[in-house]
């Protein structure tokens, strides 16, 4: 199968980067102490991020793509974005579904799915793009908090009765088999600063990535505060006559099953047609 | 889940070939090959059900044009291979469910293919033993009855000359309706040494008949598979069936060329073959323990 790098140029949400900061004309005639000396007001710095689309379709010979995303600082001040101490990290989410972990255990001779545990929330996929490496932004408390990161994202257990100790291991198989499938990424220095406030970042989907509702969430960082967040949605659909079988599975099993019996039928008979013997 | 088209038709033609070879559906080969190729054992077992009707009409076809069809006895067959069929899949829901299931299919797998394989085996060996020593090849004789025959509800079946208790029949094809849900198969390879051995229905009627009642079982589990589970994949079985269809015509040919006992012994080993691997991955310590599934609605 060719591998495809969709290039999902995105369009860059240029917004007013060059704020309005509006031009402080002096009224005539007005006395100079009456406009009170205002104290530097801290910037509210903010981050934009803009999607071209709000729909990817996906086909059958998909094979893993780069997605582009670009994203603006708003005020940014302009000292600490030299001295590079703004920092950006953008996630893609995939849809909460709930996911069973389950363990094997040798039972005589035998590896049988004896343990399970199940998570409720747990993101189908999710690729990280970072402007450098995790630790180097902030704190491991932060992420914490923030739930950012493969491995700080919180999934909560349908049996919380369960010793936590357990719960722990199952969750640390799940991420690793996620990351294993490639489901579950991180592309530390995926994000670029192009200008002083104009980024792009670059996320992996994965082959496999799931159909659904996807959230793309940019987080800015300050000199390691986290400062604001910004997001976006965007649908991963199958596309063409792949996503009108899978809905057609999905919606009218009864018909489904009959049109693959017809179909295995024919399929015999014309074999016979065909190929014939006697 | 991304597959390579060829490698699935090629699959299907193998499998076809040595379907055509050896006369059997195929359907015990395809399940196994395709969880060995990574698709999930609930998929596979769906979409081999639905692969086995294409093979089973395309044989039937051509035992229909000849009259080899026991149409009442199939149809006694087909009564209990429904009723097995849906409690099949009844269980295959409820494994699936638990995270038992692929335990569940390689255990059946190894344990019927290699009881089959063994038992093939060994009355190959002795068939081209006696036929090298040039004695004659020990014959069933058709007059002796079994337990079987001594049960109540008997009915008479023309075309087989045959008399016997429904009971068994209905149980036979219950028995084979199960496997087919929960295993992916056709059943014939079981179907036709207990209709012989068992029923002792004539040779001639036998392939021909199980074949009649495979269709409308597999079509039937494939139908409840698709409605319940979800788990039928009509692309895969398409590409499974197009090279399937096409690799039994040749192998059908070379089949030709082979002595009966020789191809017995042959598939005999394929079928202990596929046994052993399917073993193989029981007992082998898997790379990773844990393993993720969706959560199935109770």
């Amino acid at each position: 199968m060719r591998s495809r790098l969709l290039q999902w140029a995105i369009a860059v949400a240029l917004l007013a980067t060059i704020s309005a900061a509006p031009a402080q004309v002096a009224e005539p005639g007005a006395p100079e102490q009456a406009r009170p000396q205002q104290a530097p007001v801290p910037n509210p710095e903010s981050i934009q991020i803009g999607l071209s689309t709000d729909r990817i379709s996906i086909t059958s010979d998909f094979s893993g793509a780069d997605l582009t995303i670009f994203g603006a600082l708003d005020n940014a001040d302009p000292l600490i974005n030299r001295q590079g101490r703004y920092d950006v990290i953008v996630v893609l989410e995939g849809p909460a579904r709930p996911t069973v972990v389950r363990k094997k255990e040798r039972i005589l001779g035998v590896w049988i799915n004896i343990h399970s545990q199940t998570f409720v929330n747990v993101p189908a996929s999710y690729s990280v793009a970072t402007t450098r490496a995790m630790q180097d932004i902030t704190d491991q408390v932060n992420f914490r908090q923030l739930a950012l990161g493969s491995d700080n994202i919180y999934m909560q257990p349908l049996d919380r009765t369960e010793d936590p100790v357990t719960i722990k291991d199952f969750e640390t198989a799940l991420r690793g088999l996620k990351k294993l499938r490639g489901l579950y990424t991180e592309n530390i220095g995926g994000v670029q600063f192009l200008t002083q406030s104009l980024f792009r970042a670059t996320l992996r989907l994965a082959p496999n990535i799931p159909v659904g509702t996807h959230k793309a969430r940019a987080f800015l960082f300050r000199n390691g505060v986290f400062i604001k967040e910004n997001s976006a949605n965007l649908a991963i659909l199958k596309a063409g006559f792949e996503q009108s079988i899978f809905r057609f599975a999905n919606d009218n099993g009864l018909l489904y099953g009959l049109l693959a019996v017809l179909l295995a039928m024919v399929t015999g008979w014309l074999g016979r047609v065909i190929f014939r013997r006697d | 889940m991304s597959v390579n088209l060829f490698v699935l038709l090629a699959m299907g033609a193998a499998v076809g070939f040595l379907s055509g070879l050896f006369g059997v559906g195929g359907g015990f080969l395809i399940t196994p090959l395709l969880i060995f190729y990574n698709i999930p054992p609930a998929i596979a077992v769906a979409t081999g059900a639905n692969q086995v009707i294409a093979s089973s009409f395309s044989g039937a076809l051509a035992h229909f044009k000849r009259g080899t069809i026991d149409f009442k006895l199939g149809g006694v067959l087909l009564v209990g291979g429904v009723f097995g069929s849906s409690i099949g899949i009844y269980v295959f829901k409820l494994l699936r469910q638990i995270g038992q299931l692929d335990l569940f299919v390689s255990l059946l797998y190894v344990g019927l293919l290699g009881t089959v394989g063994a038992l093939m085996m060994i009355e190959s060996v002795n068939a081209l033993r006696a036929a090298r020593l040039g004695g004659a090849p020990s014959l069933r004789r058709p007059g002796q009855h079994n337990w079987i025959h001594k049960l109540p509800l008997k009915m008479r079946f023309r075309a087989s000359k045959l008399f016997v208790s429904v009971i068994p029949v209905l149980g036979l094809g219950a028995a084979i309706g199960f496997l087919a849900s929960i295993m992916g198969v056709g059943g014939g390879f079981i179907m036709v040494p207990a209709m012989i051995y068992l029923l002792k229905v004539p040779t001639n009627v036998v392939i021909g008949t199980s074949l009649f009642q495979i269709i409308f079982v597999s079509a039937y589990t494939t139908i409840v598979h698709a409605t319940t589970n979800k788990t039928v994949d009509i692309v895969l079985a398409l590409a499974l069936m197009v090279g399937g269809v096409a690799g039994a015509q040749y192998g059908a040919k070379a089949g030709q060329k082979l002595r009966g006992e020789q191809l017995r012994a042959l598939l005999a080993l394929l079928v202990l073959a596929v046994a052993i691997r399917l073993a193989f991955d029981l007992f082998v310590r898997p790379a990773n323990l844990y393993s993720l599934s969706p959560l199935e609605v109770f």
